[in-house]
């Protein structure tokens, strides 16, 4: 059987969208469960390339056959835009989700002060403009399935003879909708996302990517040999070389630009683009990626339009230019590739279809019906949630009647034209939105009646311009008016309006609605006053990526019964969501006054499911008094230049008072600390000191008293009192000392001295008691002068000082003491190591505290250092200090304990003074 | 969410690539030849793409 048997087709094509089916039911399955799939900048991305429908797949190589590389600027705009978003979307996502707006109409008309004029305008504005575009991917669907169906025969005559139930793209406008109404109206609330609808547009970005990829690359690789071959045929074929340059674009290098600003105002004004980017957003932040991933998905799925072009114009494809992504390979005898292209086509204009009937529905049923409705008073009574259900029937029968119109459009006038011209005239009329949106975001004089005004005129001036004498080319009025003018108006051409000619359609139709538009918004803005609503709105706008915003008391100051406004929210969104809405202050009377946040979340929460403008009508109903607190807005937002600056240098200063104080803290903790030691020192001295004297003191009444001791007793006694009193001597020399190296009157007397001679001094001043206590003690003395400037008596004893504290430190069971003296660059080091336990990382620079020592024996732990004054290693570190040298801690190198290393800089050379002495390794 | 110098850059960005895709730069290139404006329109938008994710998705490091 063959791939293009009609039944093989249509049950590709439904199988299709069966998928879709599948791929959004999951993605709302998923979504419920809070494990949402769409959560992904690349999703975004994806997504938003809905802009990319049947037009771009089909009519793209159909313009580039007939206007060169001017199908380039339809991409090439939305480039732009989506560079701009990181500035713009980023700022319509957060006041659409501040203000749960959801749709470009919902958008504007809270722009302006809630106007549900302004809403109804551009939802009527859009509605007449956009049908046509739904329209277009009806053809183009229709058309595409009659080439893949008939082929050879044409496309025209295929089509002559259906009816609409023969008609495919009837049904599928049919499935569409049953589509649309499952997955695009769950929630009443308009403003929450549909994630399945989402998940299955992106899904549908990616088939028709891979479709039009796979039929170029066929068509460039297969066809012909690669690139090179296929331009050098075109090369030889004079003709088609006229298609590749500017003199084909229509109105020349002007044609180019006012295409470019259209596409550029266009991908900002489509509703289905808004509805994708800003309503749909999930995180403001995928607006990051998705500002250079979508140019990027632009870029690839044009890369191969001029190949298939060029390749179809100089082939006997035949044909209209717009089905050449069929015909070729079709005309090869293929049949999977033509039936993937089918599907790409397919799922372009699907993805179109579903987001912008979705955002079409919401416009037409919150901006047009329910206005009507509360205006009229024609809502049904009931009680809770009885408008809930109602009101979704409104949005699924709107997008029902939506889909049909479309159909309508297509069936009655769809042969008129060629996909690009209904593309770009669509175009035209979403480029009208543009102005009131952008100007809207930044400019917060522009009010109301200028908005209304501007978009009304620009809506006139496309309409005469592009839509009405479309009309006329399809032989429904008379085309005299075209050349002659409306009544012999020559001015009014609508091609040429006042007289302005030689310019495409386009770009003159772009020119004259902008003036009119721009002109009226800004103008009529300058000379009239906006409400008090209108100025808050407008300032919540311009300055919604302001950081104090929510700082701004936004309440209403009227005086709310809670109970009527808990009836009206009842009454319009059910049970459930009032609930939501009172749940942050449940248990209150309702017969208190709402507080004003609790009126802002009613308000917000009717503003998702009814548009901002009918739930600002609501809820004046029961509000009394004045509605908004606006002096106060204003105020917390009136940011002028001034301002800002003092808050900038006030912040300034409160950052330098905060390090200062910081800094101040942090200094004032230390003194505590130091006089908490020095506490502690003073207690320890003073029990220093009193040992040695109160043995002293003990003997000495032992020998008065009893004159009668045996003599080696009196010996022994004598001797420990002229030990303790050297201790005591010793104790005190060593605290004098510290006392003046601390007050700076340490007098030492520098001279050139050898500090390896000094360190043999040192090592026969301690061997022997070393010795008596069974420490192994080895010098290694690598240099044999060691010339330093210094006081030969205190580095003596800083020395002998270091040796005696490694002794005490060295290992219990066979403790060994290491020092050597080395040359380091400009100096030497002399380092005492033991064999002990070592010394922490962050205990090291603890050691040379005065008080630390104390303290650390008072600790108790386990391997508690042996007692001492500890004041040894302050004093030799002050005495280095003072002769220019360091002394600080390390690893022991070789015997794996602590080492002490003392550097001091080598003396200016002075030959007469230093001796050679030869080094002696002392045991 | 974007330092102000970033910023900066991107408004750079976009002032470039609007002049690199209009006219007094794009008749330089229409004189080259035939199928040089659209392969000039390709390598200018794809660098323009480069550049802007590069400075969109690199930035986040600093």
């Amino acid at each position: 059987m063959s791939l293009r048997g009609e039944w093989t087709v249509l049950a590709v094509a439904f199988g299709y969208l069966a998928l879709l089916f599948l791929i959004a039911a999951w993605g709302d399955r998923r979504a419920t469960r809070g494990r949402s799939i769409i959560g992904s900048p690349t999703i975004y991305a994806l997504s938003i390339a809905v802009y990319c429908t049947a037009w771009t797949f089909y009519g793209s190589v159909g313009r580039a056959a007939e206007t060169g590389p001017s199908f380039l600027l339809i991409y090439l705009g939305p480039t732009l835009a989506m560079l701009l978003a990181p500035f713009v979307t980023r700022k319509m996502v957060r006041i659409a989700r501040a203000q749960r707006l959801t749709s470009i109409a919902d958008f504007i008309s809270a722009r302006y002060g809630k106007s549900t004029g302004l809403g109804a305008l551009v939802a009527l504005i859009a509605l007449i403009g956009i049908t046509p575009y739904i329209a277009l991917q009806l053809k183009a669907i229709t058309l595409s399935h009659a080439v893949l169906v008939d082929y050879p025969v044409t496309a025209g005559q295929a089509l002559e003879t259906t009816a609409f139930w023969a008609d495919k793209s009837f049904w599928v406008a049919l499935v569409l909708a049953v589509f649309i109404i499952l997955f695009g109206t769950r929630h009443l609330d308009a403003s929450e996302r549909h994630e399945g609808m989402v998940a299955a547009i992106a899904f549908e970005s990616l088939v028709k990517l891979a479709a039009f990829l796979a039929v170029g690359a066929f068509t460039v690789f297969v066809l012909y040999r690669g690139p090179g071959e296929l331009f050098t045929r075109v090369a030889e074929t004079p003709n088609l070389l006229g298609v590749l340059g500017l003199a084909a674009v229509p109105g020349g290098a002007l044609g180019w630009v006012g295409t470019l600003a259209l596409a550029f105002l266009a991908f900002l004004g489509l509703p289905r683009q808004f509805q994708v980017m800003v309503v749909e957003n999930v995180d403001e932040r995928h607006i990051i990626r998705a500002a250079w991933l979508f140019p990027l998905y632009l870029l690839a799925i044009n890369l191969f339009v001029l190949p298939i072009a060029l390749a179809g114009l100089l082939g006997d494809a035949g044909g209209d230019p717009d089905s050449f992504v069929l015909t070729l390979p079709l005309a090869t005898g293929a049949e999977g590739l033509p039936l993937l292209v089918f599907i790409g086509g397919l799922s372009a204009a699907t993805g179109m279809m579903i987001v912008e009937t979705i955002a079409l529905s919401t416009m037409v049923s919150n901006q047009l019906v329910m206005p009507l409705l509360l205006r009229a008073r024609l809502l049904p009574r009931g009680g809770q949630g009885a408008l809930a259900g109602w009101m979704l029937g409104v949005r699924r029968l709107a997008i029902l009647a939506i889909l049909l119109l479309g159909y309508g459009y297509h069936a009655l006038v769809g042969d008129a034209y060629s996909l690009v011209t209904i593309g770009l005239v669509s175009f035209a009329a979403a480029a009208q939105f543009t102005p009131a949106l952008l100007i809207g975001l930044y400019w917060r004089g522009a009010n109301r009646l200028g908005a209304g005004l501007g978009l009304t005129a620009g809506f006139i001036v496309w309409a005469w311009t592009l839509l009405i004498p479309g009309f006329a080319q399809s032989g429904w009025l008379d085309a005299g008016f075209l050349t002659q003018g409306p009544f012999g108006i020559a001015w009014l051409r609508p091609y040429a309006l006042f007289g302005l000619e030689g310019w495409d359609i386009y770009t003159h139709a772009l020119l004259w609605s902008l003036v009119a538009n721009v002109g009226l918004l800004v103008g009529v803005s300058l000379f009239t006053r906006p409400s008090a609503l209108e100025q808050t709105q407008a300032a919540l706008f311009t300055e919604a990526l302001h950081p104090r915003l929510d700082q701004a008391s936004l309440g209403h100051a009227g005086h709310t019964p809670r109970g009527e406004l808990r009836a009206l929210l009842d009454r319009y969104l059910g049970a459930a969501t009032t609930a939501r809405v009172f749940a942050e202050e449940p248990d209150q009377d309702d017969r208190h006054p709402a507080s004003p946040a609790l009126v802002a979340r009613g308000e917000r929460a009717l503003a998702g499911a009814l548009g901002s403008a009918s739930a600002r009508v609501l809820i004046d109903s029961v509000v009394r008094g004045e509605a908004l607190d606006l002096p106060a807005l204003l105020s917390v937002l009136d940011t002028t230049s001034e301002t800002l600056e003092m808050n900038r240098r006030l912040e300034q200063k409160s950052r330098e008072l905060e390090r200062t104080g910081e800094a101040l803290r942090e200094a004032n903790e230390r003194l505590r600390e130091l006089d908490r030691l020095k506490d502690e020192f003073v207690a320890m001295v003073s029990h220093e000191l009193r040992t040695p004297l109160t043995s002293i003191r003990a003997f000495a009444e032992i020998l008065r008293d009893h004159r009668d001791l045996p003599d080696d007793k009196r010996e022994h006694f004598l001797e420990v009192v002229v030990r303790e009193s050297q201790r005591l001597s010793r104790l005190i020399e060593e605290i004098l000392d510290l006392a003046r190296l601390e007050s700076g009157r340490l007098t030492l007397h520098p001279e050139r001295l050898d500090l390896a001679e000094l360190a043999r001094h040192g090592v026969e001043a301690v061997q022997r008691p070393l010795e008596e206590r069974g420490i192994t003690l080895e010098v290694a003395l690598e240099v044999d002068a060691a010339p330093v400037i210094g006081d030969p008596d205190r580095l003596e004893q800083v020395i002998i000082n270091l040796l005696d504290n490694a002794g005490k430190f060295a290992d219990g069971a066979a403790p060994r003491v290491r020092l050597a003296l080395t040359r380091h660059k400009r100096g030497f080091r002399l380092a005492v190591e033991d064999n002990g336990p070592g010394i922490a990382e962050a205990e090291r620079e603890r050691v040379f505290e005065k008080f630390h020592q104390i303290q650390h024996q008072d600790d108790g732990a386990p391997r508690a250092r042996p007692r001492g004054t500890g004041l040894g290693l302050p004093i030799s570190r002050g005495i280095v200090a003072h002769l220019g040298g360091r002394l600080w801690v390390e690893d022991a190198p070789t015997l794996g304990g602590a080492c002490l290393v003392m550097e001091l800089p080598a003396a200016p050379d002075d030959s007469a003074s230093s001796t050679p002495v030869p080094a002696s390794p002392a045991a | 969410m974007m330092t102000s110098r970033r910023k900066e850059r991107l408004v750079a960005l976009i002032v470039l690539a609007t002049l690199l895709f209009t006219p007094p730069l794009l008749l330089v290139t229409e004189r080259l030849g035939p199928g040089a404006l659209t392969l000039y329109v390709f390598l200018v938008w794809a660098a323009v793409i480069g550049l802007a994710a590069w400075l969109l998705e690199g930035g986040r490091r600093e």
